[in-house]
């Protein structure tokens, strides 16, 4: 919406310097989402083909294309859908609670889903549906929780929300240290690998559920859009000029804790993703959701497609977890955007 | 075009404004004063439902307001309070558009005449060519001047104004208040305000009510109400009272 210095010689002159500023600006964000969309199918190709095996785009054996298409195609896709979904409930998060530092991971909300998702694992290991069912239950609660612990007479500030996030991660935490302690070694290793943020152990069925949910998840928050740039700006702002602030919050809290609980059983808590892609985008673009949400979540999934890449061909054959690399980059970004608030 | 009648509002048990009664008709505004805790923003907020009532009814247009939908609410009432800071980069022609909410579909984007409107307001309110300049990177006086132009950007009838003029320079508070008086005389608008200046309110207002404890001490036109009586009642200061005069309206100097 944003334009360059515009000059008004009176109203007459006014319809078309508005006509050519709306032009611009949608022509300029058109041009961003092309290129985003390309650089995204050219990092997944990158993914696809290099990795510790590497492969030729032509004249695959069979053992190379069952590692193309059983291994590397499902866990890749799931990376983008995991991206993306992380990275839009950041975005209308942070739109929601008028704080950019708002995130699923730090907010203790990716904690609530993996310790929905343990419970199932420990409990009810026996139903597929269990796992994604119980992340999203947790991740609701957690949100939740957060919510009311940060919330006060007059508003909600930085401090606050940071706080009670740590408290909930904390509080999780340690039930999900308690829970651990009751698995026995190898499962133990492979868990702690996931609660990191693992890619490895990307099933078909997992990739169809997450990819659902992000498509279904971003176009509920995408529509909230226009609302959220209200609430961004003061939830008292947006109730005075038509958002019915409690209904979005509720569809931004269910839809963000679908997302990330859906990507939390998928993969683990894969950090910062929901804080680093939306700031960069806002950086470049502006604040308006209708277009931070949608160019969030083809970002998310670029940085997460680059960041398992990274992870799998760095001490290969051998593989860190893809949350590992995320916080690497996400942790001190979190300090810059703490020191500026 | 607002009607209020015998209103109280609560927090808890504590009761903020009691029995509190005032019509609103086209072209008239009316300043509610009082000392700090009278109940003024409480007031202000139950106005257009963002605070409940306890009791007593508030028309809209004839029709209670808790009949109406947000969205029909945000059409008839624009509300101008203290602009607090955004994290985030918003532009000013963004935050004008998003008084504009009301008007269109809850997704998409703002028509041409949203924008033009926009753009319009801009000018009225002397922001010309502020449309791309960031709101956080604004003086205090330059964002509570935003905050009218949104207000006016919805073409609601009525405004509610909640110490508009706390950030403005004397030639934007007469802009500011030249401005309401204009949108109420020329549009059949009406405006309600909270205001600590009493001689702003005895120069724009049409009625003034003195709050004391949630409760109306004073209400009328202005010469009547800006009685040292009453004054030193309610703000327990003593005053001198003279003409203004250029325009011959009540003026009040404070007794330090």
């Amino acid at each position: 919406m944003s334009g360059k210095n515009t000059t008004h010689a009176g109203k007459a002159a006014c319809a078309p310097v508005v006509n050519a500023l709306t032009i611009k600006v949608l022509k300029g964000k058109l041009t961003i989402a092309a290129i985003l969309l390309t650089t995204l199918v050219a990092a997944i190709l990158f993914a696809l083909f290099f990795g510790s095996e590497k492969l030729a785009f032509f004249d695959l054996d069979e053992a190379q294309k069952t590692i193309l298409f059983d291994i590397r195609l499902p866990r890749v896709l799931l990376g983008a859908c995991v991206g993306a979904s992380l990275a839009v409930a950041g975005a209308s998060l942070q739109s929601l609670l008028r704080n950019p530092l708002a995130e699923p991971y730090l907010l203790g909300v990716s904690n609530g889903a993996a310790l929905g998702t343990m419970l199932a694992f420990v409990f009810f290991s026996q139903f597929e549906f269990a796992r994604p069912i119980c992340a999203i239950l947790g991740a609701g609660l957690a949100t939740t929780a957060v919510y009311q612990m940060a919330k006060s007479r007059t508003g909600m500030n930085v401090e606050r929300l940071v706080l009670a996030g740590v408290i909930v991660t904390t509080f999780l935490s340690s039930i999900i240290v308690l829970l651990t302690s009751l698995l026995d070694a190898a499962k133990l290793r492979s868990f702690t690998f996931w609660l990191l943020g693992d890619l490895s152990q990307a099933t078909t069925n997992g990739f169809y559920l997450t990819a659902i949910s992000v498509i279904v998840g971003t176009i509920v928050l995408a529509s909230q859009a226009k609302a959220l740039n209200l609430m961004m700006i003061g939830e008292r702002d947006a109730f005075d000029f038509g958002v019915e602030t409690g209904k979005v919050r509720l569809i931004v809290f269910a839809a963000s804790s679908a997302l990330v609980g859906i990507s939390v059983a998928a993969s683990g808590s894969v950090g910062y993703v929901g804080l680093i892609v939306p700031h960069l985008i806002r950086l470049s673009i502006g604040s308006d959701n209708r277009h931070v949400i949608p160019l969030s979540a083809i970002s998310g999934a670029i940085f997460v497609v680059l960041a398992d890449t990274i992870a799998r061909i760095a001490i290969a054959p051998r593989e860190l977890p893809v949350g590992a690399i995320t916080a690497l980059i996400g942790a001190p970004m979190f300090i810059y955007l703490l020191r500026k608030s | 075009m607002l009607k209020v009648q015998n209103i109280s509002i609560n927090y808890g048990v504590c009761t903020v404004v009691e029995g509190v009664s005032f019509s609103l008709e086209p072209g008239k505004i009316i300043a509610i004063l009082g000392g700090n805790g009278a109940g003024k923003t409480t007031l202000l907020k139950s106005l257009n439902g963002n605070l409940p009532i306890g009791s007593g009814t508030i028309l809209l247009d004839g029709k209670p307001l808790n009949e109406f939908s947000r969205r029909e609410i945000a059409k008839k009432i624009a509300v101008i309070a203290q602009e607090n800071e955004t994290r985030f980069p918003v532009s000013v022609l963004e935050f004008v558009l998003s008084g504009r909410f009301a008007h269109g579909a809850a997704f998409g984007w703002e028509s041409e005449k949203d924008l033009q409107i926009a753009v319009d307001c801009l000018e009225m309110c002397d922001l010309k060519n502020y449309e791309a300049r960031i709101m956080n990177q604004l003086s205090g006086g330059e964002r509570q001047r935003v905050v009218l132009t949104r207000a006016l950007a919805t073409e609601a009838r009525i405004l509610l104004l909640d110490e508009p003029t706390a950030n403005l320079d004397l030639a934007h508070q007469a802009l500011m208040f030249r401005l309401v008086k204009k949108r109420c005389e020329t549009c059949a608008s009406a405006a309600v305000l909270i205001t600590h200046d009493l001689n702003l309110a005895s120069e724009f207002a049409d009625e003034i009510i003195l709050l004391k404890n949630g409760k109306i001490a004073a209400k009328g036109e202005p010469e009547k109400v800006l009685t040292r009586e009453n004054i030193n009642e309610v703000f327990n200061v003593k005053v001198l009272l003279d003409k203004n005069p250029h325009s011959g309206k009540q003026r009040v100097t404070a007794i330090y």
